[in-house]
């Protein structure tokens, strides 16, 4: 079974952004650029897979501008087969990602597809469903286990209430959640050998697909501050605040 | 203008973050019909109907909807949909699940997890964790959103919508559901609480978590935590209060042993009141909190127990 994981180049998780002061967007200039935690938990599992025996192949995927060849590099380093850059400098939403993604999969007919349940840029938590819709795959979405046994896919699933399960026929999405498993560092060799496996480019303007957003930013800008209050020195005094100053208990 | 909000339930019983959604498609303007998908779910319908600004309730009863498979959910959805102006579900898991599909059937945007409507096809959202605030606009005739709950207040229920049931069976017969293991408690849900006090790595174990159990008796208040203390096996996942878990907005928040990393800070930060207790006084936490105590929890989280 082939698996093809998708992988998306994002801000660092321990960087704090900024919003521009022309409230046009953020700064990433200078900014540390990672793996979306997500995406790296979704190559883990696919690696796991390959691992296990039951993938055969396991296929990267990243839509963006060169510089997320890095990501891409970065997921052949920890077990990846082979990379697919989808080149654009275009900001995309995920319906155009999805769009592109479905004409992956026509072409890749992977058995599994793994995704990120979001980015935590944008924190959409859509194009996972939206490819399943697109190409008309079951999918099992923010997954803490995944099990595949008798050409099916039995997922667990990260829900408000609890966990479910679901059983979905294959070929199949997943979109993993922080639980599913805690992905490994790459070592040195394994980045050496990552740079000669295949990596190819393909440019987006070439998939036929409208990539124009229907959506707008108008503007962004920052949050409501919110101002660091008082230290108490006690539980005594912290009641009292509660009850007489907030007005709270 | 007519707007499909996609209600969130159990079949017996309408959620919380139904009423909050109705509150933001009042908001956006129109007319509003609920769907209440599932099976067995007409005491759901029965109390969607009820809700105040609610013009219809469609009821799709049948087993393909009683556990809001996404495959069924965005055919239904997306054949429903299509005449209305704008499709609206909370952003619960259910609705983030099978939302997107509906969309992608569609073919337009999806906005997700709006907290502010500016006009009918003009929303706001965060972004980054909650670190920037994006206002968009959206062009398509459809307009599919969903709404982060924390950020409305709940509509009232003096309504008496007409309720129709919507005959459509769609089964994609792709996807199967197997089991559920859903958290018990006799306490508020987190997104419903009036207090919230949650614990962290500081917890050391679940059973400490009990500390935090007497004091949130006394409050009658939801137990969180953060992802380390989900991550370490003290507590299930369903009680992850951040970025990536659930999003909550209380009257008081109580941070116990949690540092204040900004993805735990974008579940909680829009509460009203915060407090921390940590016991290291650089921790990030006391940054955005209005009453910070430096100290150990476990001297003083019997203490307030006593004091309440
Ligand atoms: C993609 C991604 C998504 C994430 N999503 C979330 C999310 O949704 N929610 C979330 O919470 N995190 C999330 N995180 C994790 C986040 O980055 C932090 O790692 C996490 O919030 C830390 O949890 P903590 O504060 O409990 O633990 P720590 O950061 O280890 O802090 C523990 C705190 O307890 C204090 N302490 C220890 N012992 C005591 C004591 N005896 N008395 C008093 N204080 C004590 C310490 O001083 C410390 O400040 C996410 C991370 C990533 C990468």
């Amino acid at each position: 079974m082939k698996v093809l994981v998708t992988v998306k180049r994002v801000i660092d998780y321990n960087v704090k952004v900024r919003v521009k002061a022309d409230n046009t967007g953020v700064d990433l200039a200078n900014t540390k650029m990672s793996i979306n935690p997500f995406c790296e938990i979704a190559v883990e599992e696919a690696v796991r897979l390959k691992e296990k025996g039951v993938a055969t192949e396991v296929v990267v995927v990243s839509i963006g501008a060169k510089a997320c060849q890095e990501q891409i590099r970065t997921a052949l380093a920890l077990g990846a087969d082979r990379g697919i850059q989808i080149d654009t400098e275009l900001n995309l939403d995920s319906l155009q990602v999805a769009k592109l993604l479905a004409k992956v999969v026509e072409e890749e007919q992977p058995g599994l597809v793994i995704m990120g349940k979001q980015a935590i840029d944008s924190d959409n938590n859509q194009t996972g469903q939206m490819l399943g819709a697109l190409t008309n795959m079951p999918q099992g979405t923010f997954a803490s286990e995944l099990v595949i046994e008798n050409g099916k896919a039995k997922v667990t699933r990260e829900i408000d209430g609890g966990l479910q399960t679901v059983e979905l026929s294959m070929p199949a999405i997943v979109t993993t959640d922080l639980r599913l498993n805690e992905p490994r560092y790459a070592k040195l060799p394994n980045i050496m050998k990552a740079k000669r496996k295949p990596l190819v480019v393909k440019a987006a303007a070439d998939f036929g697909i409208n990539l124009t957003s229907s959506v707008e930013v108008l503007k962004v800008a920052e949050p409501a501050k919110r101002d660091g209050g008082e230290m108490v020195d006690s539980v005594e005094a912290l009641v009292a605040k509660l009850k007489d100053e907030a007005k709270v208990i | 203008m007519t707007i499909l909000l996609i209600a969130e339930h159990d079949n017996s019983a309408v959620k919380a973050d139904t009423l909050k959604a109705v509150n933001a498609a009042t908001a956006i303007g129109g007319d509003i019909h609920v769907l209440v998908a599932g099976a067995n779910c007409s005491a759901a319908a029965d109390e969607a109907a009820k809700i105040s600004g609610v013009a219809k309730v469609l009821v799709a009863d049948n087993e393909a909807y009683e556990h809001q498979l996404a495959e069924n959910m965005g055919l239904l959805v997306s054949d429903l949909g299509k005449d209305y102006s704008h499709i609206v579900s909370p952003a619960t898991t259910t609705g983030k699940n099978f939302m997107p599909r509906v969309a992608a059937l569609l073919d337009v945007a999806q906005i997700s997890d709006i907290i502010a409507v500016h006009s009918e096809d003009s929303f706001d959202r965060p972004i980054y964790a909650g670190n920037a605030i994006a206002t968009v606009k959206s062009s398509d005739a459809i307009k599919v959103l969903t709404v982060r709950v924390a950020a409305f207040s709940e509509a009232g229920t003096d309504g008496s919508a007409e309720v129709v049931a919507v005959d459509a069976v769609h089964d994609a017969g792709i996807s199967s559901f197997v089991s559920a293991e859903l958290t018990k408690s006799e306490r508020p849900e987190l997104g419903a609480a009036r207090v919230i006090i949650s614990g962290g790595r500081g917890m050391q174990n679940g059973e400490n978590f009990k500390l935090l159990e007497g004091i949130a008796d006394k409050l009658g208040a939801a137990i969180g935590a953060s992802r380390a203390a989900v991550d370490a096996g003290f507590v299930p996942n369903d009680m992850q209060v951040g970025q990536t878990g659930k999003i909550v907005a209380p009257e008081l928040y109580i941070a116990v042993g949690i540092s204040g990393a900004i993805q735990h800070l974008a579940g909680m930060k829009d509460s009203k009141v915060i407090v921390a207790i940590n016991k290291d006084p650089e921790a990030p936490i006391f940054q955005i909190a209005d009453y910070g105590l430096v100290a150990d929890l476990f001297d003083v989280l019997p203490e307030l127990e006593a004091a309440l």
